[in-house]
């Protein structure tokens, strides 16, 4: 796996910097706040004083009416930077652009890419690519319970609430992978629930999408060809789809590019041969609780559906 | 008011023994199985909740510890999802409904009535009813625990996850009932804590004279009265849409998922408050008992209690930043947010005033209060930058909120709470607690507390979310959770040297006097422990400070009945005497009816019948309660309050 | 005494709860080799057989039943049977049940097919997510504990959730 950053404090993007620059704000004014303030109860307790007490009230007043209101002067700053970076991340949303739409499944992420062209249309899951330097617009729906999307290296997080719709914008000004999480407790599983942003320069960005637009291509081998027998007659096609073939089930994650993702069960093995037939054969094992069943294949149906699965790229 | 009695007689020392015996008699608890069960002295009823609370907070401790050890190294196997979300679910609802409110609570009604100088509390069977509701909330929640329907779906429960399609099994209406349970417990009290406050306090005692622990209980007890009615219509609906199929958290049927966060954050912000403000008031009691001088800023004090419990109702969506909002209407709750520093800010400035001018003894207590200011004052600065909308879009619901509430609720509450305990120990048990062993808890309490939490910042804000059961190797989030589970190791030990303390203490401390600490509240102007009916005679107050006002000439009450349970009771500015009034005798109908509505709550997890059926012991037992007793005199008003000459010997 | 004798029995009330609240992810080992020979009728020869009350793997369970619950919604069996009011196909919520109500002949329903238009899903559905429509189908009618009954849905309603249904003892009608 590349090296994965999911950090707030490495921004990849406008929006993430500019919450990280509100972040270093806030982290030194409360930094020097809290040492002035404990450095003060220090001082008092050390203090060596006469019999009687030699500070007399009216000076304390001051001195409490002083600290009050340089709280308030700080916390009116505080105030203001915050309202001021929301406004500036908001505002860096452009009105066209790239729309994909998210829908937060128990547990994974189902991805759409809009079109108004249907058929131009990409069905993917748990992997999103966008072209670097632009602003793309993420439309947010659960189909269950609530989840939250949040890739920290761009962008804070958005809840994902059934019945509602919600939305982020989201922008990379460096290349790479960066990996997100869902965050928001959504059940057995939560902990599993990952997905993956790669940003790419425009080209590669297009030519993924005109590749994704492709159905499944036809079985090479008779063994690719037993695979997709397997998957089209078998329980895969139960929930599965994959573009081409007659499998066209709806409730789990699209597999007509599934050699092209990085990762399988949302983030949780790496889309190796012996995970993928490890989560095939056993997904409780990897992931206690998710929806997906034993398949209950024989060892060389499996092996010929995992000879099949390695063609979808 | 002022008869000018030089030396009444009935305060000759042979008369006030007579009648402390009197008294004693009178107002002693019921000994055997079934007087257990008739309690209602205050505070017999205190201690019940303190110990009860405690022990709920071990149960919530250990939890934490099974957390911590799944945590510590990443894909680890030995705890799998569903345990875990059970166990983190526990953990924060015993924390929050079964320790930190009732132990705050508890501790109001053991000390309100004796620091106001009054006998007892008011309305004491609803005091034990509270009290048995208390107790069977937390046995009802942990039976289901190990019947493995404990509740799992968060302490904060939302829905739709813990709604009827992805709620499944009977967890979510088992939490529901909890809250129910806790709920009315909690409303009891306060309504107790209210009118003692208001009426029962000494002659004298004018509202600008009530000692600051008092205030924060007052100002908690009408913030409980405010809030618990929001999540008790929370719960009820949730169970209504898991029970009955009512569309109040369905889109699809005209509902909304975010009707539940608005309800249940509505009440559970001020919920932090209530935890947090006694324990406020109990850092102003230890500073200036162990400054020697009266707590600076006393107006500024209650004001910034009064206007934090205000402006806490009005902050609730901070938890809620990240559900698409619009941005206009989050604003209000980020400044709502940040100006609710200033109060809490206001009263830190005030106490360091108070260490500055006056003479510091480091004894445990005061360590404990100063922990609090270096845990507690962290946690609120974080608290600042999560008011913030988009940087708490970055934080909300990873490990750094978990260690920013930890920061608040632990250095805030439980720091004090601590401390609260070392320092009126002695009061309570009439023995000291060793100060070695205190000290040493202490440090390593603090030690441990900042080596499991604060790695939890850095956590956050590298990506860890909260109420994930494991988490992979290549997030290198290993080494942080490593030293985080080895600080929670190092508290572990810490509290255990604590209750180690308290136990061997309670056979072996030192014998405590009245007043060790040289305090100046009331509460330390009786006996270590105090007697049952809490002073002989009542004692009216000229000042702030009682007992560090040595007025020799100060007015006492008597002509209150020892041979009835007779209280004073006085009027609401200043506390002028107003009329006397007979409290009830030890009854067990308080614990009847607690089984009563108990067994409706519970039987309502499963048929909706049962507030039916439930309605008819309920309704019994509340018969029982009120039915009238034999044995009402009625009492001629008189008053009379006598100048004595109060030498050393007769200070009692 | 009586101390000890109250938590001897809370300690064995952990039996009674256990199974509508377990949460069994894997198969059941034993329910993959059940319903092998079932039968659709009930008429023999002779004597009745004694009929053995045998439960289906996820009758009292819980999480069971909101999982057939899913599955009946992501398998389309709402395509033909409704929301259990039946419509292409029979009704699933009434008492007529044409090729029988035990288990394992519900099972084998959903296994094998029926004539008429029911699909065999056999080939396609593990047995353990067949048992979990079985355990579902069986809901509908209240054949399982009311307190293992699901909730309403979080969509549109069209009938009243299943744990406010009437129970309704199953009769064997065949094609009437």
């Amino acid at each position: 796996m590349p090296a994965i950053i999911q950090s707030a404090l490495h921004p990849a993007g406008p929006q993430a910097a500019s919450i990280s620059h509100l972040w270093w704000l806030m982290f030194w004014t409360c930094s020097v706040v809290y040492v002035v303030v404990i450095g003060a109860l220090l001082v008092a307790i050390r203090r060596r004083r006469d019999e009687g007490g030699s500070t007399d009230e009216r000076s304390l007043t001051r001195s409490v009416a002083a600290a009050t209101g340089v709280t308030v002067v700080i916390l009116f700053g505080l105030l203001f930077a915050s309202v001021a970076t929301g406004r500036a991340v908001a505002s860096l949303g452009s009105a066209e652009g790239l729309v994909i739409d998210v829908t937060g499944n128990q547990w994974w992420w189902d991805v759409t890419y809009e079109n108004p062209t249907p058929s131009l249309q990409v069905k993917t899951a748990n992997e999103l690519h966008i072209p670097v330097g632009r602003q793309v617009r993420i439309q947010l729906k659960s189909n269950d319970v609530i989840h939250s999307f949040w890739v920290p290296n761009l962008h804070g997080k958005m809840d994902l609430i059934p019945g509602r719709q919600t939305a982020i914008w989201l922008q990379a000004d460096t290349p790479g992978v960066y990996r997100g999480q869902c965050a928001e407790y959504c059940g057995l599983q939560h902990a599993n629930m990952a997905l993956t942003v790669i940003a790419e320069a425009s080209d590669d960005f297009e030519r993924w999408l005109v590749a994704q637009r492709q159905p499944a291509p036809p079985p090479a081998s008779p063994e690719q060809q037993r695979g997709l027998e397997v998957v089209e007659r078998g329980p895969c096609a139960m929930c599965h789809t994959v573009v081409g073939t007659s499998a066209g089930g709806r409730t789990a994650p699209d597999l007509t590019h599934i050699a092209t993702r990085s990762t399988i069960a949302a983030g949780t093995a790496p889309n190796t041969r012996g995970y993928l037939a490890g989560w095939i054969t056993d997904p409780q094992h990897m992931k206690p609780g998710a929806k997906m069943p034993s398949t209950g294949l024989s060892a060389d149906e499996l092996q010929a559906v995992l000879a099949y699965l390695e063609t979808l790229k | 008011m002022t008869e000018g009695i030089a030396d009444d007689p009935r305060l000759e020392p042979s008369a006030l023994a007579r009648e402390a015996r009197e008294l004693a008699n009178t107002w002693s608890e019921p000994r055997g199985f079934v007087g257990w069960f008739s309690c209602v002295d205050h505070k017999t009823v205190g201690v019940r909740f303190i110990v009860t609370a405690f022990g709920f907070f071990i149960l919530a401790g250990l939890l934490a510890a099974a957390m911590r050890l799944q945590l510590a190294r990443p894909d680890n196997t030995l705890i799998g999802p569903d345990l875990y979300n059970q166990i983190f679910t526990m953990h924060g609802t015993t924390m929050m409904f079964l320790f930190a409110v009732p132990v705050v609570l508890g501790f109001g009604i053991y000390f309100v009535p004796l620091m106001i100088g009054s006998r007892a509390i008011a309305f004491p069977r609803l005091l034990a009813f509270a009290y048995w509701m208390f107790l069977f909330s937390g046995i009802f929640l942990y039976v289901m625990f190990f019947l493995n329907i404990g509740p799992d779906r968060g302490w904060f429960s939302y829905v739709p996850l813990a709604g009827p399609e992805y709620g499944i099994g009977k967890r979510a209406d088992v939490w529901a009932q909890l809250v129910s349970f806790t709920e009315t417990s909690g409303l009891a009290v306060s309504v107790c804590l209210i009118v003692t406050i208001f009426k029962l306090r000494a002659p004298g005692m004018s509202l600008n004279r009530i000692p600051l622990f008092v205030w924060a209980e007052l100002v908690t007890a009408f913030m409980v009265a405010c809030s618990m009615p929001s999540i008790m219509v929370a719960s009820g609906t949730l169970i209504l849409d898991r029970l009955v199929g009512t569309h109040f958290y369905n889109h699809a049927e005209g509902g909304d998922a975010l009707l539940w966060q608005h309800l249940f954050w509505f009440f559970a912000h001020p919920e932090v408050y209530i935890i947090f403000l006694p324990a406020q008031g109990i850092v102003s009691m230890i500073i200036a008992t162990f400054t020697g001088r009266p707590v600076f800023g006393y107006i500024a004090l209650v004001l910034s209690l009064v206007a934090t419990a205000f402006i806490g109702f009005g902050v609730w969506v901070h938890h809620m930043f990240t559900t698409g909002l619009p941005q206009f209407g989050t604003s209000f709750f980020t400044a709502a947010s940040i100006m609710i520093v200033v109060p809490s800010g206001v009263q830190i400035f005030c106490w360091i005033a108070t260490l500055w001018s006056g003479r510091v003894r480091f004894a445990t207590p005061l360590l404990y209060a100063l922990g609090f200011f270096v845990v507690f004052i962290m946690g609120g600065l974080t608290g600042v930058m999560l008011a913030a909308v988009p940087l708490d879009a970055q934080v909300h619901d990873t490990f750094f909120v978990v260690a920013h509430f930890h920061y608040v609720l632990i250095g805030g509450s439980l720091f004090p709470l601590l401390g609260g305990i070392h320092y009126w120990f002695p009061k309570m048990t009439g023995r000291m607690l060793s100060e070695r062993m205190g000290k040493t808890a202490f440090w390593l309490l603090l030690i441990g507390f900042n080596a499991t939490f604060f790695p939890q910042h850095i956590l956050g804000l590298m990506g860890m979310p909260r109420r994930v059961y494991t988490y992979p190797v290549e997030m290198q989030w290993g080494a942080l959770n490593l030293l985080s589970s080895a600080g929670a190791l190092t508290m572990f030990v810490a509290l255990s040297i604590y209750l180690a303390n308290v136990a061997i203490s309670l056979r072996r401390g030192a014998v405590a006097a009245d007043n060790p600490w040289g305090a100046s509240t009331l509460e330390w102007a009786t006996s270590s422990p105090p007697p049952p009916y809490n002073f002989v005679p009542a004692p009216t107050v000229g000042g702030r400070d009682p007992l560090w006002e040595t007025r020799a000439d100060l007015p006492v009450v008597v002509g209150l009945a020892a041979d009835t349970r007779e209280v004073l009771v006085t009027r609401l500015m200043d506390a002028e005497p107003d009329h006397r009034k007979e409290f009830p005798e030890p009854t067990v109908w308080p614990f009847l009816t607690a089984v009563a509505v108990g067994g409706l709550y519970i039987g309502s997890i499963f048929t909706p019948w049962a507030v039916v059926w439930g309605a008819v012991p309920c309704t019994i037992a509340l018969i029982g309660w009120a039915w009238p007793r034999k044995g009402n005199r009625p009492r001629s008003l008189e008053r009379q309050i006598a100048h004595r000459h109060r030498t050393a010997a007769e200070h009692a | 005494m009586t101390r000890w004798l109250a938590l001897l029995l809370v300690a064995m009330l952990p039996l009674a709860a256990c199974e509508r609240e377990s949460r069994r992810y894997r198969e059941l080992p034993a329910a993959s080799s059940r319903a092998s020979s079932t039968r659709v009728s009930d008429l023999v020869p002779g004597q009745p057989a004694s009929s053995d009350l045998v439960l289906s793997p996820y009758q009292e369970n819980a999480y069971g039943i909101a999982e057939g619950k899913r599955l009946y919604s992501a398998f389309n069996c709402n395509g033909c049977h409704a929301m259990g009011g039946g419509g292409i196909g029979p009704a699933l919520m009434d008492s007529k049940w044409i090729y029988g109500s035990t288990p394992d002949q519900i099972y084998s329903t959903i296994s094998q097919g029926r004539p008429d238009g029911m699909p065999s899903f056999g080939p396609r559905v593990p047995s353990q997510q067949i048992w979990q429509l079985v355990a579902y189908v069986q809901s509908l009618s209240v054949q399982v504990p009311r307190d293992a009954e699901s909730g309403r849905n979080d969509d549109m309603n069209a009938r009243q959730p299943e744990l406010r249904l009437d129970r309704l003892p199953p009769r064997n009608t065949g094609h009437r």
